[in-house]
């Protein structure tokens, strides 16, 4: 289990939006096989009665209130944007389903 | 050769699951405290946080969670003592933080039920459509494709992305899945939304306009041979917009699914869209390939425990059901069930009540809202509470009209002036000279003129012949401009003409 | 004028024998003549730093009541978001990007008249204990310009034992802070998670990262803790409580009575002889100075660095997710007829490093379904464990001391071909991380075989950072006793220019 091969490295490339050369998929594919095996070590000690810690602390219910506040100008909010168009951001064709 | 309806529920069992969304109306965003007006210019309600721009953090807002409890509780939820947010992680441009913050394992609400009434054809039949879980999560952008097809995603050459919306709170009420409606499967599908959207309605947590897509419905339907156990293949009609849709999309996709598998052919599992003009649904992305959302809890907020005194102080000032509440109304009012469904149908039934519950007579307020200002709305296309008349405008006229300062003439005359703007039914009397005349001289000159320009007529009324007596009220009321009362011209004239009782 | 801590120079501003703009200008010409060699710096905002020091100067003029550290030049880590500046997190995919906003711990500085030289390099998003991971190049200890000043915060740690700034911020999430501190010989803290905000940090891993203070002495970063700490409605996950009082406890340096637990698995096996040296060393002077010294034992220690390496990546594969060429930040291959998804793609691949693409890959593999309870959630148990052995221990004594770091500084290039090989180095400031809690590095002196500086750390219970402060001061100026002088005075001049 502690090994990925190219191919699984390709489809996580994918699902992380980069894109990878051959070379780059399989040198990360025999590095993730050493790195897989340091890690998997967590398995020894995580049993089943062990809690999992997503946050260090013991907080709860922090809320703020339903109040407005004020926002970016247009010209701030768009100040960043790599293309732009009649106030909103231009980004290439989306493929895939139709909001 | 297609099928018919009859064929399809004949031979399959329809199974449903219903996601249905709604846009939270508080006054600022899920996780920041951008506006959330409706239709402000592009990116003019957006910061760091909804942009996600690196380093903002997000924020809960109270009032949306409130909001959430008050949903669950409605629908007869347990509210969990502890819930959390999770990032569900997918890229897509609309989504500026690519993660949306849903719920996920943990959500706040769990357990439902919504009891929905329809008419079968053994008479009022109750179907209990139990809901999975409630949960908080946020809206995205909205996109505009430019080039290709008029906006169609498809051959589009590039998009413009508008993130106003981003960030709006929503909240998600999904129902396990809902077997052993059969043939009432579209109705029953329809009953449920609408029953849900007056829920919401009545609890005041969102604004529920379907067409303005503050509540969206997503249907899930499957067919599977009458008998069988296992479940069909589903598939998912995303955003359906309207009451009528919802019965339509899920007619359309049990017939679409017969077909398919009468021919032997499978259904495959994805989103479609349903298109308004057809009734059909267009095929979406295929979720063959599941996606990996790869969801864990979101690490910049903390969990999410709402304590017993709160949830119960929410639990007690929850209103009336609404089906409860309408049942009480009908009998208060005592109104036959036709007319009942009637201002259902219409929409009418809040402001009657609100008309009622400032003096007026129900069965007046009713007659008004159901008959002159639907009509007057469905003339001009819109909805009846886009129209400017009020309910209290409403009961002003009725009690203007039970005094005899109004007859139900001028106070037609009345409405159309406050609908098109001139103001209160006050100020629109004062503006038109408004008023009925009941100087009883001044109705007499009038019937002696007519009686004199029509003397014939006269004479056989003075003959005993009462029904030519309408020409003669005619007559004098545009003598008067209508504003006579016409009971008391009738009285006058019969009695100037010697028929008095 | 330099070489004088921040609060001398602070205390100088005070009596008027010095003026902000004069000590902005000197360390601005400091920068000038070493950062070629030392490159600790990505941007110098010289004019907006000199403005900055007039206006400070103007209201000193003006009799205002000023904050303890007003006047006194800073050099922020280049992950921390400042309005109109060029912030690039030391990353390509956010080259050019001026934020239209400031971090709260920005606001704080300025409210509290810091004024802020420019901004530090660093391993690109925080990833890396070299610097090396830089996209803008590598950082240069100033002890040994062929050495690495330590990561991910070496631009920081760098500039202060280069003298380029009295003071600077870090942020740690691994030890990025005390790391660099201690293979610089200078002070980083790493404040109980919530104790400074997040807002305006751009988030490596969200449950991990916490900024804190990097400075020459204990007590300089004591002010500077005191002046970024505090609430914030911005943070959810920021601590709504009073800000310890850490300043009062790097005055006073009274560890009497104190009772100090060394971490037997912390100490040992894999640590450089000379680190170990300088450790006893430590030790026997803070027995002198009235602390008791005892062993704690923390058994699951020893799986940090597993789950670190599980819980970071998969946090931040979802935190970085938000740099896809759309809003801001590069964007590659956007011709006629590209996808938006194809230019996510590429974009994401030109602009990320491979240290960074490492990360995320391994954190969407730890995160996907099927993967999930194995790595990540097995990763947030061993998280429990941890925490579980901090609180056993430290129902035995009031801090825990380790060596920082298990050697010296290495040479650059030296270990970037090993991810693991670089992964040890955060061995010991891991678990500090993983349960939320304070940590301290502070020099302890050079290591014999090598001549370079060896770090101290000190770990306190949450909320009780002023614990490491009076520990840190105490060691100090014992230190400082047996030395004679600050130990950067041993550091190698700079040739400059």
């Amino acid at each position: 289990m502690s090994s990925l091969s190219r191919d699984d490295v390709a489809h996580l490339a994918r699902l992380a939006r980069i894109e990878m050369s051959e070379a780059e998929l399989v040198s990360l594919s025999s590095e993730f096989t050493v790195i897989l095996d340091a890690v998997a070590r967590v398995q020894e000690v995580a049993g089943a009665d062990v809690e999992p810690t997503s946050h260090p602390l013991p907080l709860r219910n922090v809320f703020r209130p339903d109040v407005v506040l004020p926002s970016l100008t247009t010209e701030q909010a768009l100040s960043g944007a790599p293309s732009q168009e009649e106030s909103r951001f231009r980004v290439p064709q989306i493929l895939g389903e139709e909001a | 050769m297609a099928l018919t309806y009859d064929d399809v529920i004949a031979k399959y069992e329809p199974v449903l699951g219903l996601e249905v969304h709604v846009e939270l109306n508080t006054k600022s965003k899920m996780f920041c405290g951008c506006t959330t007006v409706f239709g402000g210019e592009p990116n003019t309600q957006t910061c760091p946080v909804c942009l996600a721009l690196p380093g903002a953090l997000p924020t809960v807002n109270e009032k949306a969670i409130e909001s959430t409890i008050k949903i669950g509780l409605a629908l007869n939820c347990s509210i969990a003592p502890f819930s959390r947010f999770a990032r569900k992680n997918y890229f897509y441009p609309d989504m500026p933080k690519n993660f949306q913050i849903s719920q996920y394992d943990e959500p706040i609400c769990i357990n439902g039920y919504v009891d929905v009434e329809i008419d079968t054809d053994e008479g009022p039949k109750v179907f209990r459509i139990e809901i999975e879980r409630v949960h908080m999560e946020e809206d995205t952008g909205k996109s505009l494709h430019v080039g290709g097809a008029t906006g169609r995603i498809h051959g589009a050459e590039y998009s413009l992305l508008d993130y106003n919306r981003a960030g709006i709170p929503l909240v998600e009420i999904v129902t396990k899945i809902v077997p052993g409606t059969g043939k009432y499967a579209p109705e029953v599908a329809k009953a449920y939304v609408a029953e849900l959207r007056d829920i919401l309605r009545s609890l005041g947590v969102s604004d529920v306009k379907m067409e303005q897509g503050s509540l969206r419905c997503d249907a899930n339907v499957s067919l599977r041979l009458i008998g069988a156990e296992t479940l069909g293949t589903r598939s998912e009609t995303k955003n359906v917009n309207s009451l009528r849709s919802v019965e339509r999309a899920i007619r359309g996709e049990m017939i679409r699914h017969a077909e398919l598998l009468n021919k032997g052919e499978r259904v495959v599992q994805e989103t479609r869209h349903f298109q308004e003009d057809s009734g059909l649904t267009r095929s979406g992305r295929s979720k063959e390939q599941a996606e990996d959302y790869r969801y864990f809890p979101e690490p910049d907020l903390v969990p999410v425990a709402p304590d017993a005194t709160w949830i119960e102080s929410l639990r007690a000032g929850l209103p009336e059901r609404p089906s409860i509440h309408r049942k009480r109304l009908q009998e208060a009012w005592a109104v036959p069930d036709k007319e009942m469904a009637a201002m259902i149908n219409a929409d009418v039934l809040n402001i009657v009540e609100a008309t009622v519950n400032l003096g007026a007579d129900p069965t007046k307020a009713r007659s008004w809202w159901l008959g002159e200002i639907s009509r007057i709305a469905h003339d001009k296309d819109v909805a009846i509470t886009d129209l400017t008349i009020t309910p209290s405008d409403v009961a002003e006229i009725v009690a203007l009209v039970n005094t005899g300062e109004l007859t139900d003439k001028l106070a037609r005359q009345v409405i159309a002036g406050v609908i098109a703007g001139e103001g209160e039914p006050a100020a629109v009397i004062a503006a038109r000279g408004i008023k009925v005349v009941n100087d009883d001289g001044a109705l007499m000159a009038a019937i002696e003129k007519v009686c004199g320009e029509q003397p014939e007529t006269a004479e056989k009324i003075r003959n005993g012949h009462l029904p030519a007596a309408g020409a003669l009220i005619g007559a004098v009321m545009k003598e008067t401009q209508g504003q006579a009362d016409a009971a008391r011209v009738r009285a006058l004239l019969l009695s100037h003409l010697g028929q008095g009782e | 004028m330099i070489y004088l801590s921040a609060a001398h120079m602070a205390a100088k501003l005070a009596a008027g024998e010095t003026t902000s703009v004069a000590l902005t200008q000197s360390h601005l010409d400091r920068i000038e003549a070493v950062d070629a060699d030392v490159h600790a710096f990505l941007f110098v905002d010289s004019q907006g730093a000199l403005a900055q020091a007039a206006a400070v100067d103007a209201k000193r003029a003006a009799g205002e009541k000023l904050s303890p550290l007003a006047g006194v030049p800073l050099a922020l880590k280049d992950v921390m978001v400042q309005k109109g500046v060029p912030t690039t997190a030391g990353s390509k995919i956010l080259e050019g990007w001026r934020p239209p906003y400031d971090s709260t711990l920005v606001v704080h500085l300025k409210k509290n008249d810091i004024v802020i030289l420019g901004k530090t390099n660093m391993d690109e998003f925080a990833m890396g204990s070299s610097t090396e991971n830089s996209a803008y190049g590598p950082t240069h200890n100033p002890w040994d310009l062929t050495r690495i000043p330590g990561g991910s915060g070496g631009g920081s740690s760098a500039a202060l034992a280069a003298f380029e700034a009295p003071l600077a911020i870090g942020t740690d999430t691994g030890g990025s802070i005390r790391q660099p501190a201690a293979v610089t010989g200078t002070v980083g803290v790493k404040p109980t998670y919530g104790g400074v905000s997040r807002f305006g940090l751009i988030a490596f891993s969200s449950s991990l990262d916490q900024a804190g203070p990097c400075a020459r002495t204990v007590l300089d970063a004591a002010l500077l803790h005191e002046a970024i700490a505090g609430y914030d409605p911005k943070d959810s996950t920021s601590i709504n409580a009073p800000v310890p009082q850490v300043v009062k406890a790097a005055k006073s340096g009274d560890v009497k009575g104190m009772k100090i637990g060394v971490v037997k698995e912390l100490n040992g096996e894999g640590y450089q002889s000379g680190v170990r040296i300088r450790f006893e060393e430590s030790l026997e002077l803070l027995a002198a100075a009235g602390a008791e010294i005892i062993e704690v034992s923390a058994p699951n220690f020893e799986y940090a660095l597993a789950a670190y390496y599980l819980i970071a990546p998969s946090e931040c594969s979802s935190n970085l997710a938000r740099f896809d060429a759309m809003r801001y930040g590069l964007r590659v291959g956007d011709v006629d007829g590209a996808s938006a998804e194809s230019v996510m793609n590429q974009t994401r691949e030109v602009g990320f490093g491979r240290e960074v693409k490492r990360r995320i890959i391994l954190g969407t593999y730890a995160l996907s379904s099927g993967y999930y309870d194995a790595y990540y959630g097995s990763a947030q148990k061993v998280r429990t464990l941890i925490t579980q052995d901090f609180n056993k221990a430290f129902e035995k004594c009031d801090v825990m001391v380790s060596p920082t770091c298990p050697t010296t500084a290495f040479k650059i290039g030296e270990k970037s071909n090993d991810p693991i090989a670089m992964y040890l180095n955060d061995i010991a400031t891991i678990p500090v991380n993983m349960a939320g809690i304070g940590g301290m590095s502070l020099p302890s002196g050079l290591a014999p075989e090598d001549g370079l500086p060896v770090g101290f750390q000190i770990m306190a219970p949450a909320m009780q950072d002023q614990r490491m402060y009076l520990v840190g001061a105490a060691l100090e100026a014992a230190l400082l006793t047996k030395w004679g002088a600050p130990l950067l005075s041993q550091a190698p001049a700079l040739a400059g220019k």
